[in-house]
């Protein structure tokens, strides 16, 4: 069977390992599966893409939630399971996925350089590169 | 049916074993057969979907002692 194009886009806003994961969970399910993945992180998801915010944001959880955030912790790392950011990390090994960090939320968090940010990042861009880039997508998504 | 490689993925969870069956099926000769040994209860869904979408071929899936034994035939 010929493999059908398909293409996965997220807004990455969120900063909490709980939306995190379900992010790089979905981005490497698509990688393996030969989807195109176009990532955009903003807010408070491009916070936590900065080299030394990535560990910060393993272990914040959603305030909601937040009496589970030791428990969530400990059993990721009584699973093994990679960290978010690793698995995005894989994930971009193995497929097609760039990864995008806005423009405007460097500028608001102080980010003068896109050595700051996590060597996966691809490119920093705008909302209108990114409208652009995801307009053909199969999937869409704002977590 | 002979394997050609056997990928243990049996303690991970989603979406590992989908990562490293996608990995590891480019380790096979065409027309040859991954053997996947998984515990997580999506490995085969989730390895049947990705099958079904990369053109490979789940040819058997077998429960054994508390894991599940998945045959993926290389296709292209």
């Amino acid at each position: 069977m010929a493999e059908k194009k398909s293409k996965l886009s997220i807004i990455v806003w969120s900063g909490t390992v709980d939306k995190l994961y379900p992010a790089a969970i979905l981005t490497s399910a698509a990688a393996s599966g030969g989807w195109e993945v176009e990532l955009f992180f903003t807010f408070w998801g491009l916070n936590s893409i900065r080299k030394d915010m990535l560990d910060v944001a393993q272990r914040q959880i959603d305030r909601s939630y937040e009496q589970y955030a030791q428990a969530a912790a400990e059993a990721i790392s009584k699973m093994g399971f990679p960290k978010w950011y690793e698995l995005l990390a894989q994930a971009k090994g193995m497929g097609n996925v760039r990864i995008f960090a806005c423009s405007t939320t460097m500028e608001m968090f102080g980010i003068k350089e896109k050595t700051a940010l996590a060597d996966f990042v691809d490119e920093v861009v705008g909302a209108a590169t990114f409208l652009e880039r995801a307009k053909d997508s199969t999937i869409t998504l704002f977590i | 049916m002979s394997t050609a490689r056997t990928l243990d993925v049996r303690g991970k969870f989603c979406p590992i074993p989908v990562m490293e069956t996608s990995k590891a099926i480019n380790e096979v000769p065409v027309g040859g057969i991954l053997e996947v040994l998984a515990t997580d209860p999506a490995a085969e869904p989730d390895i049947k979907a990705w099958a079904q979408r990369t053109g490979h071929e789940v040819v058997q899936v077998e429960k054994a002692e508390g894991y599940i034994r998945i045959l993926v035939k290389r296709l292209k």
